[in-house]
């Protein structure tokens, strides 16, 4: 990989500024630009497994990370992989691991592991259809995976929800940072889409800058010995780990809401959905507004913590929203909890690797206006023959 | 850092036993030697062990080679789960705990990324050669450059006694009532034998706690194991063989008279391959070129 060319334009006019921004993009697969986003993010070890679609990531590490004296192992499974991270994690390294579906799955034991010990890590999923081995076509059909609960126990990781191959460049630092700032694994969620397309990209990297920790495993010279478990089997001290771990959680909840929006200052009606069908829907967008229908949409950029708030507030002032997924419907119950029938919540979702069409979107759109306005007449109506 | 890798004994006078501290004391040809004390290493506490348990000798085995080795201080150790999950609270060195058989698998990850830590792990038979099979095998193969100390006592002790994939042929646990019946049961496995049979194990040996001169033996190989990751030898595996009273439902004395009997008798005791050992001497010659250049 070629070094960023952005640094001849520093003092240059306009037009070279746009020149240097034109030489700087390059053309790079969604799996290869978050495996050197994460490397230029200071990633010190990277551990995984093959798995399409996400083998590119694995091939990218496997070249570049021992070029620079850091470490890459494949293991012997996805358990292998995770394990390896939790012991590199818990010497104060910055580790990833990446993989897709199944895989994942094999991940749980050990995320519960680390998040039950504090034990910060970056998980990148590249969501391939299930459920069981399913197929390599792309989905979302892991929301509830990866913001219910994963492994065992009561915790959550934050979930990092990239719609763009530049924004999943920037979102590995964010999880970088967000894993050592708390303490925690960190999932960065996309689909087999994002992970295979080819898109130009900025080389802009982040490195979060390092933090020195008091928990770290480096043997016990000049201080008394560290442990990193997750076990107490005495219950009050337990449940003061798992309250310690729940006010962490709503600090995060408090603190580290994503979202973007489009067009929603006059929107009579919200789309909702994130990833590669946040893409869809923002064309759908563009194809209604043309038409003078007023479309915006909404797309969460952190899937846990869920922005509620914002799309409560969103839906006092709506006629509707229309929550498009790649899946059979998971992010569409956190949009109805948080917007707590304050209005109508309509789904449009394909399964199976499919993506839907802007068509697609706007006919289930054009079916939720046409309810919301029968409703509205029936109301009308009723009010009119009362009086 | 530097770790230290001369074993050979301190300053005269300052007596190598094992509890001895490696510091140089005054010589005084009257004053009572210490042959005999609690490595600093091991914590000064009530054990949770049952009565009669072997845990508590390979632990104190480990904490007097890690002494001796001037280890303490590097040591990054792994605990497994099972009944040695408490591990850390009688060795006082930096410990992770590892979900259950993947010990081998977070000991990559320190290795990967501390080269200069002593890494160790500590697992027993249910965790290492049943649901941990994936993960020591592969560690052994990659050649792994870290210290696997493996308990084997026929069983698994901290949920209850059930059958492990080590449980003699015959032998009655709570999950094989009426014995473990080879035709549907299998074979007890012989884990550091097959481990042994990979290029990137360095050192693979099966010692046993049940007697005193077993003791030393086992003693010995662990410190050989801890050596070859100091030479960067590779993957270094010692298997100890070890009693359960409670759960072979036998007295104490009669489960070391059973471990020096059946039990050595399914797992035989000895060093299985030392690849760092010096080969014999007549092979070296046969295998040795002349010097180009003779001495006149």
């Amino acid at each position: 990989m070629t070094a960023p060319h952005a640094a001849h334009a520093a003092n240059a006019g306009r037009h070279s500024d746009r020149e240097a921004a034109r030489r700087s993009r390059v053309l790079m697969k969604g799996n290869e630009a978050i495996a050197e986003a994460a490397i230029q993010a200071g990633c010190d070890a990277y551990f995984g497994y093959p798995i399409t679609p996400q083998a590119e990531l694995l091939e990218w590490m496997a070249r570049r990370m021992p070029e620079l004296g850091r470490a890459f192992v494949q293991a012997e499974s996805e358990l292998g992989a995770i394990n390896m991270a939790l012991g590199a994690a818990a010497t104060g390294a910055r580790v990833m691991v990446s993989s897709s579906s199944p895989g994942i799955s094999l991940m749980a034991e050990g995320m519960s592991y680390m998040a039950g010990s504090g034990t910060p890590m970056v998980l990148v999923n590249i969501m391939r259809a299930g459920p069981g081995l399913g197929s390599i076509g792309p989905s979302q059909s892991d929301y509830f995976q990866a913001t219910k609960g994963h492994g065992h126990g009561d915790y959550r990781v934050p979930v990092l929800a990239p719609a763009s191959i530049s924004e999943a460049m920037e979102l590995m630092a964010t999880a970088f940072e967000l894993a050592e700032r708390y303490r925690t694994p960190v999932m960065v969620v996309a689909d087999g889409i994002m992970g295979q397309a080819m898109e130009p990209v900025e080389l802009k990297f982040r490195c979060p800058e390092r933090r020195t920790f008091d928990w770290v495993l480096t043997g016990a010279a000049g201080r008394p010995a560290r442990i990193v478990r997750s076990i107490d089997l005495q219950p009050e001290l337990l449940e003061k780990r798992n309250l310690d771990l729940q006010h962490k959680y709503a600090e995060i909840a408090r603190r580290e809401v994503r979202w973007s929006g489009y067009l929603l200052d006059d929107a009579e009606y919200v789309l909702v959905a994130y990833g590669t069908a946040a893409r869809v829907a923002r064309s759908a967008v563009d194809k209604a507004r043309a038409k003078g229908v007023k479309v915006g949409l909404f797309r969460p950029i952190t899937l846990w913590p869920f922005p509620s708030r914002e799309l409560a507030r969103l839906a006092g002032r709506t006629h509707g929203m229309l929550t498009v997924e790649l899946s059979s419907g998971q992010m569409v119950e956190d949009v109805r909890l948080a917007v707590e029938g304050r209005c109508p919540i309509a789904f449009h979702g394909r399964m199976g690797g499919l993506v839907p069409t802007p068509d697609e979107v706007l006919g289930a759109l054009k079916a939720l206006r046409g309810k919301v306005e029968r409703t509205r007449h029936a109301h009308a109506a009723k009010e009119g023959g009362e009086k | 850092m530097t770790v230290h890798r001369d074993t050979r004994a301190a300053p005269a006078g300052s007596a190598p036993s094992s509890a001895t501290p490696a510091v140089a004391h005054p010589v005084d040809p009257h004053a009572p030697r210490l042959v005999y004390a609690r490595p600093e290493v091991l914590v000064d506490r009530s054990t949770h062990y049952c009565p009669g348990c072997g845990h508590g000798v390979v632990h104190r085995l480990l904490a007097e080679v890690l002494t001796e080795l001037y280890l303490p201080a590097h040591t990054i150790a792994v605990a497994p789960v099972g009944c040695a999950v408490f591990a850390y609270d009688y060795l006082s060195v930096d410990f992770v705990e590892a979900p259950h058989g993947r010990a081998p698998a977070v000991a990559t990850g320190i290795r990967r990324v501390r080269p200069e830590a002593f890494v160790l792990t500590y697992q027993g038979d249910g965790d290492l050669a049943a649901i941990g099979t994936a993960e020591i095998v592969h560690a052994a193969a990659r050649g792994e450059n870290i210290t696997a100390i493996f308990v084997n006592n026929g069983i698994y002790g901290m949920t209850g006694g059930q059958m492990a994939p080590t449980t003699l042929v015959g032998q009655k646990t709570t999950s094989s009532p009426s014995g473990r019946e080879a035709a549907s049961m299998g074979y007890p496995i012989r884990i550091t034998e097959m481990l042994a049979q990979l290029e990137g194990v360095g050192y693979a040996a099966r010692g046993s706690v049940a007697d005193a001169g077993q003791i030393g033996k086992l003693k010995a190989m662990i410190k050989r194991a801890c050596q070859i990751q100091l030479a960067h030898g590779g993957f270094a595996l010692v298997e100890a063989l070890s009693n359960c009273p409670v759960g072979w439902g036998m007295t104490p004395r009669e489960s070391l008279e059973h471990l020096r009997g059946p039990v050595a008798q399914a797992y035989p005791l000895g060093v299985i391959v030392d690849r760092l050992a010096a080969p014999p001497k007549d092979t070296f010659a046969e295998t040795c070129p002349a010097p180009a250049h003779p001495e006149a």
